[in-house]
């Protein structure tokens, strides 16, 4: 007997689904609840398994093609129907045949996945805590990863989730998309079309969920906190020989480059100490101060940003900032992050200056009250207090900040005594 | 004489020995008060709560009574709407259906039917509830029987300094008080009871464990299952359970009861009586009304089955009454829901 299997609707509001993938071609056997289709919507990413042990008789839909949900997408011929349709000889033909166009019955429907299934009773099962944290937090509680029983989203991992922020919701999409089979053929992209890391002018990059789940939460960042922008330049030529000095042996005896970044950090959490607002978060309820020091650190990759965390900066020296920092930026270009290193930030030192960048205007991590720029360091003449002109090296700081946690007081206040800090390091010291 | 040394701060009791120490400083510091039922001159009552007071205060406070509780409670509101400072015993909670009437339908309506002319300065005491073989007359729970009744304050203490301090408000109400002391807990727990008078207010529940993945609600002698249950899970599983002891079941502490909810988001109400129409109804009816969107799963509730009583044979009085190891199951069931 052949089974026809529909586009599952992976939400309640999700009419359509684009094929991401086909885990298996035709003729390949498939056992039931095996996946054997990778099915992408602009809310989740989900493998569809069989509803029944069979043959691939017949892909109906192209990978990078999106359907509206019951559409058919492939027919499955289950086991002992084989030698059945062989026999019959009006049975290939009927294969090859267009598939139906009908809605699949409710019953198919049922058959469609147990995926779509699952996510479904999730979102049913929402209690009224996990709705309203999702709605406060403006998250997506099909795309919350449950540790409730039968998978059920508790109000704890919708809090998890949220506490992560956007890189991380980035990061956990990513980490909890499905695997792609190794085996399986990768499709060449459709006409038209090019990808991120390989643009061709003229066409079309599909979005990839992380660069989607990016876009969303940049949005959101932007519209929900009203942003605003300040910059200080800072003397950093006595940090610039301090590094300059130590460098080698660091990197010598630790594996990782020691940068300003280290330094910059440690500033900047010493900063937040004495201006603990630019550490906290707007709430429903209040402005919430967070009591752990958790500096993010927006490290861009070929396809997408992502933003890991060092957990209690305030408590880690120079050096252990620079290999706890070099740790991150490591596994980021090894693509190794996990959730747990993307979340809990409570601020964001975006490295800017690495590229050049002289100024820049970054988005605020969303759930925190501020993010801070290195912009490059440039060596300038500079007019001292004495009057005398001098050769310095020079770099501009930039503060986005969340105009509803922070006025200008409060703001201009952390920027200076980082200045400050920066300023009075070096050139000796203890890393 | 259990009562307290003057030269100490605290002395180590246990309930029914707290019991007795408040209500012989009750009857040494107040004239007025006095304290009628079965037993309680002669005898000294059947536990010897009032053992010898007959013979230091007299029958005239320390007054034997019929065996008829209509009549025990009928005379306590009356002496109380004259001026004296009652304390009925009721000599177990089983058996207090007769004085219903006194007790609903006077007592608990004297100030609100004069305008405030008379109040009704009323202690009922009673032995209730479960665990000792007490059987179909001896083990019952009668709490949400009254718990309807406005006028009608019900105190229900765990421990022996909740015992000294919420019976001596009780005492110094002037409206009445149903005062219930949990049987089992009577010998069983002790504690160290601070010395001299002092008072507990009514309403004021008492967070005995703070936790964060569930609150646990219960009154009575289910408050130390409950604690001892809750411990073990955080002790032997991490599991983060806060429990919180009602002591006054009217007033309730509500503020207490939804701070610890919205704080866990989770909440079970353990309590021996029948689970139909009991304290947990209210108490689950209050957290829907009042904070459904911090609710993270259905509250539960640990009660009685509704069966009519306590069976005497072991096996049934098990099965009627809740372990410490069933509240654990209930308690890991909910913190992983």
């Amino acid at each position: 007997m052949a089974t026809t299997i529909t586009m599952p609707q992976l939400g309640e509001t999700v009419t359509e689904g684009t094929v991401a993938q086909w885990l298996k071609k035709v003729g390949d056997s498939v056992d039931k609840y095996e996946a054997f289709v990778e099915v992408s919507t602009d809310k989740v990413n989900a493998e569809v398994p069989s509803p029944v042990t069979g043959t691939i008789r017949e892909v109906l839909v192209k990978e990078g093609e999106t359907v509206a949900t019951g559409t058919p997408i492939a027919v499955i011929d289950e086991v002992g129907a084989a030698a059945q349709s062989a026999a019959a000889p009006a049975a290939p033909a009927h294969a090859s045949a267009p598939a139906p166009a009908a809605p699949p019955s409710s019953n198919g429907a049922g058959k469609t996945s147990a995926v779509s299934a699952d996510v479904e009773s999730a979102l049913r099962g929402a209690s009224p805590a996990v709705r309203r944290l999702a709605r406060e937090h403006h998250l997506d509680v099909r795309t919350i990863k449950g540790t409730g029983t039968n998978g059920r989203v508790t109000a704890d991992d919708v809090l998890a989730a949220a506490s992560m922020g956007p890189s991380a919701a980035v990061g956990q999409a990513i980490t909890s998309a499905p695997p792609s089979t190794p085996s399986a053929p990768k499709a060449p992209p459709p006409a038209g079309t090019s990808t991120y890391g390989e643009p061709i002018p003229g066409t079309t990059i599909p979005l990839t969920q992380a660069r989607r789940i990016i876009a969303e939460r940049m949005v959101e960042s932007k519209h929900t906190a009203p942003h605003a922008w300040s910059m200080v330049e800072i003397d950093v030529t006595n940090v610039w020989k301090w590094r300059s000095r130590e460098k080698d042996r660091f990197e010598r005896e630790t594996g990782y480059k020691l940068t300003l970044l280290p330094f910059f950090i440690r500033a900047v959490v010493e900063s937040l100490a004495a201006f603990p607002l630019m550490n906290g978060k707007f709430t429903a309820d209040g402005i919430y101060v967070n009591k752990d020091v958790n500096v993010g650190i927006a490290i861009g990759l070929a396809t997408n940003l992502v933003v890991p965390v060092i957990k209690n900066a305030d408590q880690l020296s120079i050096k252990g900032l620079a290999i706890a920092a070099g740790e991150l930026i490591d596994k980021a270009r090894r693509n190794k992050l996990g959730v747990d290193d993307l979340a809990g930030g409570t601020f964001t030192v975006n490295n800017n200056g690495a590229n050049g960048s002289w100024a820049s205007a970054p988005i605020i991590n969303g759930g925190q009250a501020g993010i801070v720029t290195m912009e490059t360091v440039v060596k300038k003449p500079v007019v001292r207090e004495d009057d005398s002109i001098a050769i310095r090296s020079m770099m501009n700081s930039c503060l986005s900040l969340d105009h509803r946690v922070v006025d200008g007081y409060v703001a201009s206040g952390f920027l200076a005594d980082l200045k400050k800090r920066l300023e009075k390091m070096g050139p000796e010291g203890t890393l | 004489m259990a009562v307290s040394s003057s030269s100490a701060t605290s002395t180590v009791m246990n309930n029914v020995e707290a019991v007795r120490a408040t209500l012989y400083e009750a009857l040494k510091n107040d004239d007025r008060t006095v304290i009628l039922g079965e037993d309680v001159g002669a005898r000294g009552n059947v536990f010897l709560i009032t053992k010898d007071f007959i013979n230091e205060f007299g029958p005239q406070r320390i007054i034997d009574t019929p065996i008829a509780e209509a009549s025990i409670v009928g005379i306590a509101v009356g002496m109380a709407m004259e001026g004296l400072r009652p304390i009925a015993e009721i000599q177990f909670a089983d058996f207090i259906y007769p004085a219903f009437n006194q007790i609903v339908g006077e007592a608990a309506k004297t100030r609100y039917r004069s305008n405030g002319e008379y109040t009704c300065p009323l202690v009922i005491r009673t032995p209730y509830g479960g665990g000792v073989r007490g059987a179909l007359s001896h083990s019952v729970s009668i709490e949400a029987l009254f718990y309807h009744v406005p006028g009608l304050k019900i105190v229900a203490p765990a421990f022996p300094a909740d015992v000294k301090g919420l019976l001596n408000t009780a005492i110094d109400d002037n409206d009445p008080v149903l005062f219930l002391e949990h049987k089992k807990t009577y010998r069983l727990i002790k504690g160290e009871v601070p010395d001299g008078h002092y008072t507990i207010p009514f309403g004021k529940a008492n967070v005995l464990k703070e936790g964060t993945q569930l609150t646990v609600v219960s009154y009575g002698l289910y408050v130390h299952w409950a604690l001892e249950a809750a411990q073990k899970l955080q002790l032997e599983e991490g599991l983060s359970v806060e429990v919180i002891d009602l002591r006054s079941i009217r007033p309730m502490d509500k503020g207490a009861i939804l701070r610890s909810v919205e704080k866990t988001r989770k909440l079970l109400v353990i309590h021996e009586d029948n689970k139909f129409g009991g304290i947990g109804a209210e108490i689950s009816a209050m957290v829907a009304e009042n904070a459904l969107f911090h609710l993270d799963a259905p509250i539960r509730r640990l009660c009685a089955p509704d069966v009519p009583a306590m069976g005497y044979a072991l096996p049934l009085e098990e099965e009627y009454m809740s372990s410490p190891a069933e509240m654990a199951d209930a308690m890991r069931e909910m913190v992983k829901f």
